[in-house]
């Protein structure tokens, strides 16, 4: 069989694109944005319901709608993209052609047949299980095999990452080491890998369960197994978004990271505990022991913690080091006041940080430790959190390298500019809103996944204080916020990959492989003392680590005021 | 050496932190040990743990042991007509049995404040979630698995324990009460 | 390593040939990465908590 070894090198950005890889990234891209689309237009339903003041749908098709935006956005559109991610960290940036790129076809439409099988067994009606799906709460068993088929279909893009790592290897496509963002992918795919196993363990006898195959499908082990791929699968996208981050640093600032010894060791804490947090569903849960729930929901000893920490502080800590070397080397912030925030690929990145540490992290952590658990445990604390992380750390930093992408992957130029660069803060604001509003309810008690909190005509109902119908009403609006900057996205990435001014480049032409790869761009020596002269306090990125110390402060905070909190809750033994 | 390129250096192991890493290494470290050791000084000091004990039990023991208790001590019954929920008010130390099911908490507690009560947590059918408020205590509650909480109601008042795990399509109607006296 | 000496860059430490440090060469073996990976949070996770809910009790 004859292997396409042709490539094309970026003329913006000298990146190489292997042609196969470069039309299975497009592909991925494309249909990650549609999934994307279909699950922002779900959540209009699900925030307009439980904006009691609009309490748009009925509840069937509440639960319904809630069920298929959770699975398009938590599994569809991240993993798609994330694929993508995996592609370019592996063919592109290490110079090499992709491993096997029929089976990497083959994965994408096991995929698309799953997401879709999927999104069937939802609209039929009989399955709005939500994401979860917990036995014995049945669906119908399409879906679970859309499940099972999306798994396995990810899981062969995974073996086609490492095969391509393998390929670099033995081809000599670079020297030495991968870099630090094809690390970060890695450290994704091994997530995702172990992700993906556990799903097979449970979907698998599950699915065997709703065609009446096997009897009992028990409802704690159903919990305990599903989490390690409901949390899991979570946890690929903050090593992706994390990868991204340095990857954005690099692209818009030339930024180095600050050692590759520490940013590596922390993806490898990731590696070896992000996982285990799976256990911080299952705090409240009878029939396992503190120990293994205080081990397993603290990462063994908060060491993936220090990790996310770590990561927070030496991504804006290389790109403060980078501003500093170009001369905004005044005071602690001139580094951070010129920087480039009309530029939608960093205001994204920059505010996916921000809200991811202050309000998911933060707020993670505090739901992830085992007595905190019970004042907050299912309620709309919970997509509070993950509203958080996953929609504005993880889907503003993927937002934000589309707009790298479109030129370099798609060679179109970004349309409608003037609104690209209010994108980023439209989505990241309102969809912080949303995130801190759904928090603010969920600590007065609101119940996520809950049709009406009026419990009108219920002879039994509770009424929840005015503060908390505010802040349900306030999420509403941010939603709208978020709303319209999620539109403004796929205008603007819909417009420009199908309609946008092509990028020609003259004389261009696709290359072998011998010759598309060119000389390695030689990496400017790094000479002892190369950073003398910019920063303070013998520091070399002051002003990163006066922001950190914020970011623990209000850490150190929060956490022990909700410890007083649950001091005043009724004893409980 | 750029993130998005290989080290330009083949040993990039060993070289040197700047301060700003170390500091923050060190500072970082320590608080995720304070935090990890928060957990098991609650359980020493603490007063709000949930119990490690929990039974497996068919739905139909349950039942059973709830229905003896609610026959020995039943005060009177609330609710619409034709929904009529029995209410209990059991005796302190005493086992107090709680069923949840579609779509409804069965029976009615009424407890003493400052007391304590072994409350049993199950469901018969589905997963729920035991949700008291505006206490807010949250507990997941699973067929097969009888849960046991060793509770003491502080202060006097009229609490709703309301379902905040999905469990279909009238999962919002399952509300009940809980009264101290 | 044999690629360190087609660097374009010899830095000192090439000239030394000095061995890479054990925790970089772990860095750098993504399958020793993927088998901890897969078998720390498998044993400490799943195969713990399995085991602890099988061991639960029966109700008397």
């Amino acid at each position: 069989m004859a292997t396409n070894r042709n490539f094309r090198t970026c003329p913006s950005s000298g990146l190489v694109f292997h042609e196969p890889a470069e039309k299975l990234m497009r592909w991925n891209a494309v249909v990650a944005v549609v999934f994307l689309l279909v699950g922002g237009l779900l959540a209009i339903g699900v925030t307009l319901t439980r904006w009691q003041a609009v309490h748009l749908l009925d509840p069937s098709l509440f639960y319904q709608v809630l069920t298929a935006h959770g699975l398009n956005m938590l599994v569809f559109w991240i993993i798609f993209f994330e694929i993508a991610v995996l592609y370019f960290a592996s063919s592109t940036l290490l110079r090499c052609r992709l491993a096997t790129p029929k089976m990497a076809w083959l994965g994408f439409w096991l995929m698309i047949l799953g997401a879709l099988m999927n999104n069937y067994s939802v609209i039929r009606g009989d399955s709005s299980v939500m994401f979860t799906s917990y036995a014995p709460m049945g669906a119908h068993p399409t879906f679970y095999l859309g499940l099972i088929l999306f798994a396995v279909g990810a899981l062969i893009a995974c073996f086609v990452f490492f095969g391509t790592l393998v390929v670099a290897r033995a081809e000599r496509t670079y020297v030495g080491s991968v870099s630090l963002v094809t690390f970060g992918a890695i450290t994704a795919a091994i997530i995702a890998v172990f992700t993906i196993a556990s799903g097979a363990i449970i979907l698998i006898p599950t699915l065997l369960w709703s065609l009446g195959l096997i009897e009992h499908i028990d409802s704690l082990m159903y919990r305990t197994i599903w989490w390690g791929f409901g949390h899991s699968s979570q946890q690929i996208n903050v090593a992706a978004h994390v990868s991204l981050w340095y990857a954005g640093a690099a692209i818009v600032f030339g930024a180095k990271p600050m050692s590759e010894k520490v940013s590596r060791t922390a993806f490898l804490l990731y590696i070896l505990f992000l996982q285990i947090a799976s256990a911080h569903h299952l705090l409240a849960d009878p029939g396992l022991t503190s120990n293994w729930k205080i081990f397993n929901t603290s990462y063994a000893m908060y060491l993936a913690v220090l990790a996310s920490m770590v990561h927070g502080l030496t991504v804006p800590g290389s790109i403060e080091v980078a501003q500093r070397m170009k001369g905004y080397n005044n005071g602690l912030f001139e580094w951070l006041r010129k920087a480039p925030w009309g530029n939608p690929a960093f205001a994204g990145i920059f505010l996916s940080i921000l809200i991811f540490g202050f309000l998911g992290g933060i707020s993670g952590v505090m739901m992830g430790t085992e007595q905190l658990n019970l004042i907050i445990h299912n309620t709309i604390y919970v997509p509070g959190h993950f509203h958080a992380t996953v929609a504005t750390g993880t889907t503003l930093a993927f937002m934000a390298v589309t707009y790298f992408l479109i030129p370099v992957l798609f060679r179109r130029k970004i349309m409608f500019e003037p609104l690209a660069k209010y994108q980023p803060y439209l989505f990241g604001i309102g969809m912080a809103g949303v995130a801190l509003f759904m928090m603010g309810a969920g600590t007065l008690g609101v119940p996520r996944r809950h049709w009406d909190i009026s419990f009108a005509g219920n002879v039994f109902g509770y009424e929840f204080p005015g503060a908390a119908w505010l802040m349900m009403g306030l999420m509403g609006v941010s939603a709208l916020v978020a709303f319209v900057g999620g539109a403004l996205y796929l205008l603007i990435t819909v417009g420009s990959v199908f309609l946008g001014q092509k990028i020609e480049t003259p004389g261009f032409k696709h290359v072998g492989v011998r010759e598309g790869v060119g000389a390695l761009p030689a990496a400017a020596p790094d000479p002892k003392g190369a950073h003398a002269g910019i920063g303070a306090w013998g520091m070399v990125a002051p002003g990163t680590f006066v922001l950190a110390l914020v970011f623990l402060g209000s850490f150190v905070l929060y956490y022990f005021v909700n410890w007083k909190y649950l001091s005043t809750v009724w004893p409980l033994k | 050496m750029s993130a998005i390129l290989p080290p330009s250096e083949r040993v990039w192991w060993k070289q040197p932190l700047d301060r700003v890493e170390l500091i923050w290494i060190v500072i970082a470290l320590v608080w995720c040990l304070i935090m990890f050791f928060m957990m098991p000084y609650w359980h020493v000091y603490g007063k709000q743990n949930l119990a490690n004990e929990a039974f497996r039990a068919t739905p139909a023991e349950y039942l059973k042991k709830t229905e003896a208790m609610i026959a020995q001590y039943k005060v009177r019954e609330e609710g619409a007509e034709g929904q009529k929920v029995p209410v209990v008010a059991p005796p302190a130390g005493s086992d107090v049995y709680l069923v949840a099911r579609l779509w409804q908490w069965y029976p009615i507690l009424e407890l003493e404040s400052g007391k304590s009560y072994r409350i049993h947590l199950m469901s018969m059918d589905w997963l729920h979630g035991f949700s008291l408020q505006p206490e807010n205590i949250n507990v997941e509650v699973h067929p097969g698995y009888d849960h046991v909480l060793t509770v003491t109601p502080t202060s006097k008042g009229t609490y709703s324990i309301i379902c905040n795990e999905y469990c279909g399509i009238n999962h919002h109607t399952m509300a009940s009460k809980l009264y101290v006296k | 390593m044999a690629n360190a000496t087609q660097s374009s860059n010899p830095g000192p430490d090439d000239l030394f040939d000095e061995p890479v440090p054990a925790l970089q060469q772990l860095l750098d073996n993504p399958f020793l990465l993927l088998f901890l990976g897969i078998a720390i949070p498998t044993v400490l996770y799943i195969v713990w908590g399995v085991m602890e809910i099988v061991s639960v009790p029966i109700a008397k």
